[in-house]
């Protein structure tokens, strides 16, 4: 008896709709299990991490507060993924956008420059992350380096880049040799949504490109290219499309919505510059990205998803005493059992009793 | 000016800076060897970074608790043929991209390691012994350059001789870059494509948990989350980089090692150049490799194989 993958006669839609759902069990039942092995009561655990942070106003702006990058810089990952492009440094081109943006933030610090500070600061961020994100592509396309190796190496750069800034030129003077820059003036950040809340404007951005990106891959030529070249790059050839022209737009819009995301978590909810201003929002995209299934309707739901994670996490670390590791953990195994029920969209699982297999010919 | 540039040539010719290569450039010959015999079978595993942090965690758990550095080496060498075995299951056994699959290992890695490791952190352990030869080690410069080593040092080297034996001086060698070159007929021909693939990949597992131990037992007798700073990814490029070639391996791991350390070791000279850049180097030089090589290599110099990272289902 042996198991063996089939490929289906054609895609199973159920699947294709429960899969994100039956990982998304598969997963807590594994953390169910952890929890176990913790010695930690499973079910409590479970509650303390996923449905606790819903019960309170605080927490529910909090995992907006936190899905706000994460939907930003996974939708434009979606568009990289779909067309077999791998962007895998995102938390670099996170980095080099609240940068670029905060270079205007530290620059104008203490002076009288009015309102149009916060709109150029968000510009110069994307502009800052598409840059960034164009380097990798740059050298994929012209000298046929892997993006995967290279775009992940520029994420370390751009962290010890910042992290020289903060402790170099752009330190606060008044800062008590702390790391950080001076706090952002009022004209240089964020506005928040609700008085006195946490939640930002940032929110209402991230919703307004998700609909873009609904709108450019739905209805757009621009979109069929994208999903084209990822789904039959030979006929994408023949119909004139640019294989290399795709590698630097899609790298391009991701960096610059990450970017984006970067100046936004810099001038909204951090409030200044200073090292660790993203707890791998960069990489826990990527999951986003494949949980929401490539689809920007779809990684808005999975983005509060996995913001939640992070805030039950937060909880679970203070009341329960587990290592905020287990975060990371959960995301992990998520990941896998997401990418393993897509596979099945495709493919189904036969039990076969044992043939007998043919000897090698030279053996 | 030249004053300093006397200063760092003397440093990099010194024989405690040598040493120091060695130990900076053996976690990467260790992680890379194993990847490099991955890629030839045609997979394609990213992992290589989340592999070794759960390597060196474990590898630390089993040193601390039995006290012993070949116990700590065997753990770190089963955590990560044990998380391999994870990634081999999805990319073979479900025909996952490997890509994802692979950032999948990673941060499932990262963030096993950190919880295994949080209840070692702060403690340590004794570094793994070094090799004392009587009079060989005592002889002037070279003694303690080729008979001073710790015994992770020597294995990688004997690692990377027989990964070149058994690639191209064996028979299933010859069969395994089959397989990565073709999988289709080397399934034709009745070879077990995807049973060889999941040997080479727990392999690979086997020699990146080994270099993660080699990290929390030999490079720094503790163990921190995060230690292993890029080092997978960096195997990663050091594969491509060697063309997939096991000798042009061996060079640029211990390019690759010097170039690590060298911020680090010119931190005295007090250069006027931020540390930050100095720490940033070993990155920026694996881009500007990647170009390079990518750049400069035709078709004939690389044994890239042609499979690499495609799925293969087997029809019957």
């Amino acid at each position: 008896m042996q198991l063996v993958l089939e490929k289906r006669p054609e895609r199973s839609a159920f699947i294709a709709v429960a899969s994100p759902l039956i990982a998304i069990v598969l997963t807590l039942v594994t953390m169910a299990i952890l929890f176990a092995i913790m010695g930690k009561n499973p079910i409590a655990a479970l509650v303390v991490y996923f449905i606790d942070p819903l019960t309170d106003a605080y927490s529910l702006q909090e995992i907006a507060v936190k899905a706000t990058p994460l939907v930003m810089i996974a939708v434009g990952l979606s568009l990289c993924y779909i067309a077999n492009i791998w962007n895998i440094g995102a938390e670099g081109q996170f980095i080099a956008g609240a940068v670029c943006g905060s270079w205007l933030a530290v620059h104008t610090n203490g002076t009288d420059a009015g309102f149009w500070v916060l709109p150029v600061m968000l510009l110069l961020g994307a502009i800052g992350g598409a840059l960034y994100a164009l380097i990798p592509a740059i050298c994929r396309v012209y000298f046929g380096a892997s993006e995967i190796l290279t775009s992940l190496m520029l994420v370390y750069v751009a962290d010890l880049g910042m992290d020289y800034l903060v402790r170099g030129p752009w330190r606060d003077p008044k800062g008590l040799n702390f790391p950080t820059t001076a706090e952002f003036d009022p004209v240089a950040t964020v506005p928040t949504l609700i008085e006195g809340g946490r939640l930002h404007a940032g929110a209402i951005i991230t919703l307004i490109v998700v609909m873009l990106a609904t709108v450019l891959l739905g209805r757009m030529i621009m979109g069929f290219e994208i999903r084209l070249v990822g789904a039959a790059p030979r006929a994408a050839r023949f119909s004139g499309f640019h294989a290399d022209r795709l590698v630097l737009f899609t790298f391009a819009v991701s960096g610059a919505l990450a970017g984006l995301a970067g100046i936004i978590e810099v001038a909204g909810p951090v409030g200044h510059l200073q090292p660790n201003i993203s707890p791998g929002y960069g990489f826990t995209a990527i999951i986003v990205a494949f949980l929401g299934r490539l689809n920007p309707v779809g990684i808005l739901i999975a983005g509060l998803f996995l913001a939640l994670t992070f805030i039950g996490g937060e909880e679970a670390q203070i009341s329960m005493k587990v290592p905020l590791d287990l975060t990371k953990v959960f995301q992990g195994i998520l990941l896998f059992y997401v990418l393993a029920c897509d596979s099945l969209i495709i493919y189904r699982i036969r039990l076969l009793r044992t043939i007998r297999k043919p000897v090698p010919a030279h053996a | 000016m030249l004053d300093a540039l006397a200063q760092i040539f003397s440093l990099i010719f010194s024989v405690s800076f040598i040493l120091t290569v060695t130990t900076a450039s053996t976690p990467l010959l260790l992680a890379a060897s194993g990847e490099l015999v991955v890629e030839r079978s045609g997979v394609l595993n990213l992992g290589i970074e989340g592999m070794m942090i759960m390597g060196a965690a474990c590898g630390f758990a089993g040193a601390y608790m039995s006290g012993s550095t070949l116990v700590g080496a065997l753990c770190g060498i089963v955590a990560g043929a044990a998380l391999s075995a994870v990634f081999a299951i999805l990319t073979l056994g479900l025909a996952v991209n490997q890509v994802a699959a692979g950032l999948a290992l990673t941060i499932l890695g990262v963030g096993l390691s950190g919880l295994i490791g949080a209840g070692f952190v702060g403690e340590q352990i004794v570094q793994a012994p070094r090799l004392y030869l009587p009079i060989l080690t005592g002889l002037p410069v070279i003694g303690r350059i080729l008979f001073g080593e710790d015994a992770f040092v020597y294995v990688s080297i004997a690692l990377i001789i027989a990964i070149w034996l058994f690639l191209y001086r064996t028979r299933a060698g010859l069969i395994l870059r089959a397989v990565g070159d073709n999988h289709t007929s080397a399934h034709a021909l009745g070879y077990p494509v995807l049973r060889i693939r999941m040997l080479a990949v727990l392999f690979g597992g086997a020699c990146a948990g080994l270099g993660g131990a080699f990290l929390s037992l030999s490079y720094t007798p503790f163990f921190i989350p995060g230690m292993t700073a890029g080092r997978g990814w960096i195997a990663l490029a050091l594969v491509v980089f060697a063309s997939w070639r096991p000798g042009r391996l061996v060079i640029g791991a211990y390019l690759f090692g010097a170039v690590s350390i060298l911020g680090l070791a010119l931190q005295p000279l007090q250069l006027g150049v931020p540390q930050q850049l100095m720490n940033a180097l070993p990155y920026l030089a694996t881009v500007i490799v990647l170009v390079l090589i990518s750049r400069t290599r035709g078709t004939a110099g690389s044994a890239a194989p042609a499979s690499l990272g495609l799925v293969f289902v087997p029809d019957r």
